[in-house]
């Protein structure tokens, strides 16, 4: 385990516990982006610098504007946070937390005691050429996953289109 | 000698890292090539602070400032020392730790922009492969400490002009994006160093850059407009409007943190600047053949001055937009005419050479403009004005 | 270079902190927000074996990971939308108080 992969897995680990359990949603929202550029950092020390500049631009710079949007506009102006460990609620806290840590267990012991993982070996070399990243990238998404593509397409068209009109207040409603 | 003038720069970091240690020298590289970029831009921008001042003072018959050194031209040293010296107020009720961390994240955002341009000829901090995509990532960051600014302020005034900037960067960004496909599109990488590669040649004295072509004219006239509207200046400078919401997201804070958020907002016009002149004005590569013996990063440093100058210029002739111009402009002129702009540089790369493609790409752009710029025109009429607004 | 299982163990981590943070929250945005992360973890397995399985030329992990992501913010969008709409009938964004079908 390198120093540095070991700091941007805590650094992502803290940042979205933070996110889960802090009181104040914005505070939550913005330790979730200290997470979400962690993990974009694991992504490229794994070498995969499209999908770690991606995940910046869509996560950091969409998902977690549109969070804070959201946050805006549902919180009343000068409502005081709710604290999130009260007695009432300890039952829900420890089922929670249980049913979480039943799966991280079944998850560390499948991944320890998996013969198919290789354990110890070192990462296959990268193809290394100056551009091949992004060109084969492109590649593959206009030649082999083309049709995911397209779908993909589609299925974004549909979501802009279906954000809108729900989120949009009835013509009615209007003052 | 021409060659060694351009790569002067380039031969003193060598010659620097021969001192180093073997086993620092990564470390020592990128120092040396990241050193440089925090001295030049800042001092860009002092300069440019005074040369605005000066220019708007001129387009609005009054003198700039001229009372610190020869002409004024002191002024920047006058006011860091001020800024340097003045209290640092937090507003009692305001969130400290967000409030604190707005300006620095929003100044190293602005800076971590820098690494993928390439200034000169073998200058450039990093050439990552996905360079355009980096850029446009790290420039979305500069939202969320917009966001932390006006929240943490628990201002109201900060807070609306937070949310009005944090709607204008989304809405902006995708055609400053789109502009920028064309480009990317032609030079069949996302590299910033193999983008200004593709430039660099001549036929005749005339250079092969992106801004040549219908397809690059247009993209390069959208991406200014939107790099105006993402930097948040006049006309599109809602978030601040003075004479509004007087200062938008930085008004809680003074001292050398208000001089923090103005030197990210200056760092971060300079930065889409030079992408701009990147992806579309050749880089560092010089306009005519004649003129390559001027070294490459004078070239760089001049365009980003002419683009600087007309920023200025714009922004003292022509009047603030309203909040609904503003968005229907981005998505009802800017987002079409984006597209349509893709589809030129697709019917460019595919027609034979000639006069016919230069007509077809031509009526390709131009047309939509027109249409598009009536379109907006006749929808004027407005009726009964009703208000949408969260509960 | 750190070992295939440290990858999939942070990813593990990710995912439970993620069904964690969306059993027990009470606030609808948040509950999102961890599904988010549980996206994520799905994606740093994804990439992890591309990266050390045997044939990373191919590049599916990573292409993978660019429609997950594609179809996490498709979700964030929509999900966030119907929040409001939520917001706008129940007046609150509480999950536990969204409990009635009509309104």
């Amino acid at each position: 385990m390198t120093v540095s992969f070991f700091i941007l897995a805590a650094l992502t680990i803290a940042g979205t516990v933070a996110a889960m359990s802090l009181r104040n949603l914005v505070h939550c929202v913005l330790a979730l982006t200290l997470g979400f550029a962690g993990l974009a950092a694991l992504y490229l020390q794994l070498g995969a610098q499209f999908v770690g500049f991606t995940q910046i631009l869509v996560y950091v710079g969409a998902v977690a504007i549109l969070a804070m949007f959201a946050i805006m506009m549902t919180q009343r102006a000068g409502a005081v946070a709710q604290p999130v460990f009260t007695p009432s609620r300890m039952p829900g806290w420890i089922a929670g937390g249980m049913i979480a840590s039943a799966v991280f267990a079944v998850l560390a012991w499948a991944i320890h005691s998996s013969a198919a993982l290789p354990k110890t070996l070192p990462p296959q070399a990268l193809p290394s050429q100056a551009d091949a990243g992004v060109r084969a990238i492109g590649n593959a998404l206009m030649h082999r996953f083309v049709l995911p593509l397209e779908i993909m397409g589609l299925l974004l068209t549909a979501a802009l289109i279906g954000a809108v009109l729900v989120a949009m207040q009835e013509q009615q409603e209007m003052p | 000698m021409p060659a060694t003038v351009d790569q002067i720069f380039v031969i003193c970091k060598h010659w620097l890292l021969g001192f180093a240690p073997a086993g620092v020298q990564p470390i020592f590289s990128a120092l040396l090539s990241v050193v440089p970029i925090l001295v030049v831009f800042p001092l860009l921008f002092a300069i440019t602070t005074v040369l605005e001042r000066k220019g708007l003072g001129r387009i609005q018959n009054r003198y700039g400032p001229n009372r610190v050194g020869p002409c004024g031209f002191f002024q920047p040293i006058a006011d860091g020392i001020k800024s340097l010296t003045k209290e640092d107020v937090v507003p009692a009720t305001a969130d400290r730790v967000a409030h604190f961390l707005a300006p620095l994240l929003l100044v190293a955002a602005a800076f971590l922009a820098y690494a993928v341009l390439p200034i000169g000829r073998n200058m450039v901090v990093a050439n990552l492969n996905a360079g355009v995509l980096f850029f446009f990532a790290v420039g979305s960051m500069v939202e969320l400490a917009v966001f932390m600014a006006g929240w943490a302020s628990r201002s109201k005034y900060s807070l609306l002009g937070a949310m009005r900037a944090i709607a204008q960067m989304i809405s902006y960004e995708v055609p400053l994006v789109l502009a920028s496909v064309v480009v990317i599109m032609a030079a069949g990488s996302l590299s910033t160093v193999a983008i200004v590669n593709a430039q660099v040649g001549y036929t005749g004295i005339w250079p092969h850059w992106f801004v040549f072509t219908p397809w690059g004219f247009a993209g390069f006239v959208l991406f200014m407009i939107a790099a105006t509207a993402e930097s948040n200046r006049s006309p599109f400078d809602l978030p601040e409007g003075e004479s509004e919401i007087i200062a938008g997201y930085y008004i809680e804070y003074s001292g050398f943190k208000f001089a923090l958020f103005f030197l990210g907002e200056y760092l971060g016009m300079f930065a889409t600047s030079g992408m701009a002149i990147t992806l579309f004005l050749g880089g560092w590569a010089a306009p005519f053949s004649f003129l390559t013996w001027i070294p490459s990063y004078v070239w760089f440093f001049a365009k980003l001055l002419t683009l600087i100058a007309g920023f200025i210029w714009i922004r003292g002739t022509l009047p603030r937009l309203r909040m609904d111009q503003l968005m229907s402009f981005a998505w009802k002129f800017m987002l079409p005419m984006t597209l349509l702009n893709i589809f030129a540089a697709g019917v460019w790369h595919f027609m034979p050479a000639g006069y016919a493609r230069w007509l077809a790409c031509i009526a390709l752009v131009v047309a939509p403009f027109l249409l598009l710029g009536r379109g907006l025109q006749q929808e004027k009429k407005s009726g009964i004005r009703s208000y949408r607004f969260a509960e | 270079m750190s070992s295939l299982t440290d990858y999939l163990l942070v990813s593990a981590l990710l995912f439970s902190i993620g069904l964690a943070g969306a059993l027990t929250r009470r606030n609808a945005i948040l509950v999102l927000i961890g599904i988010e992360l549980m996206l994520n973890a799905a994606n740093l397995n994804f990439l992890a074996f591309w990266r050390y399985g045997p044939n990373p030329a191919a590049l599916t992990g990573v292409l993978f990971a660019i429609f997950s992501i594609s179809i996490a913010a498709a979700e964030a969008a929509v999900g966030l939308g119907i929040i409001l709409a939520a917001h706008r009938h129940f007046k609150t964004t509480d999950v536990n108080q969204m409990n009635a079908l009509k309104g």
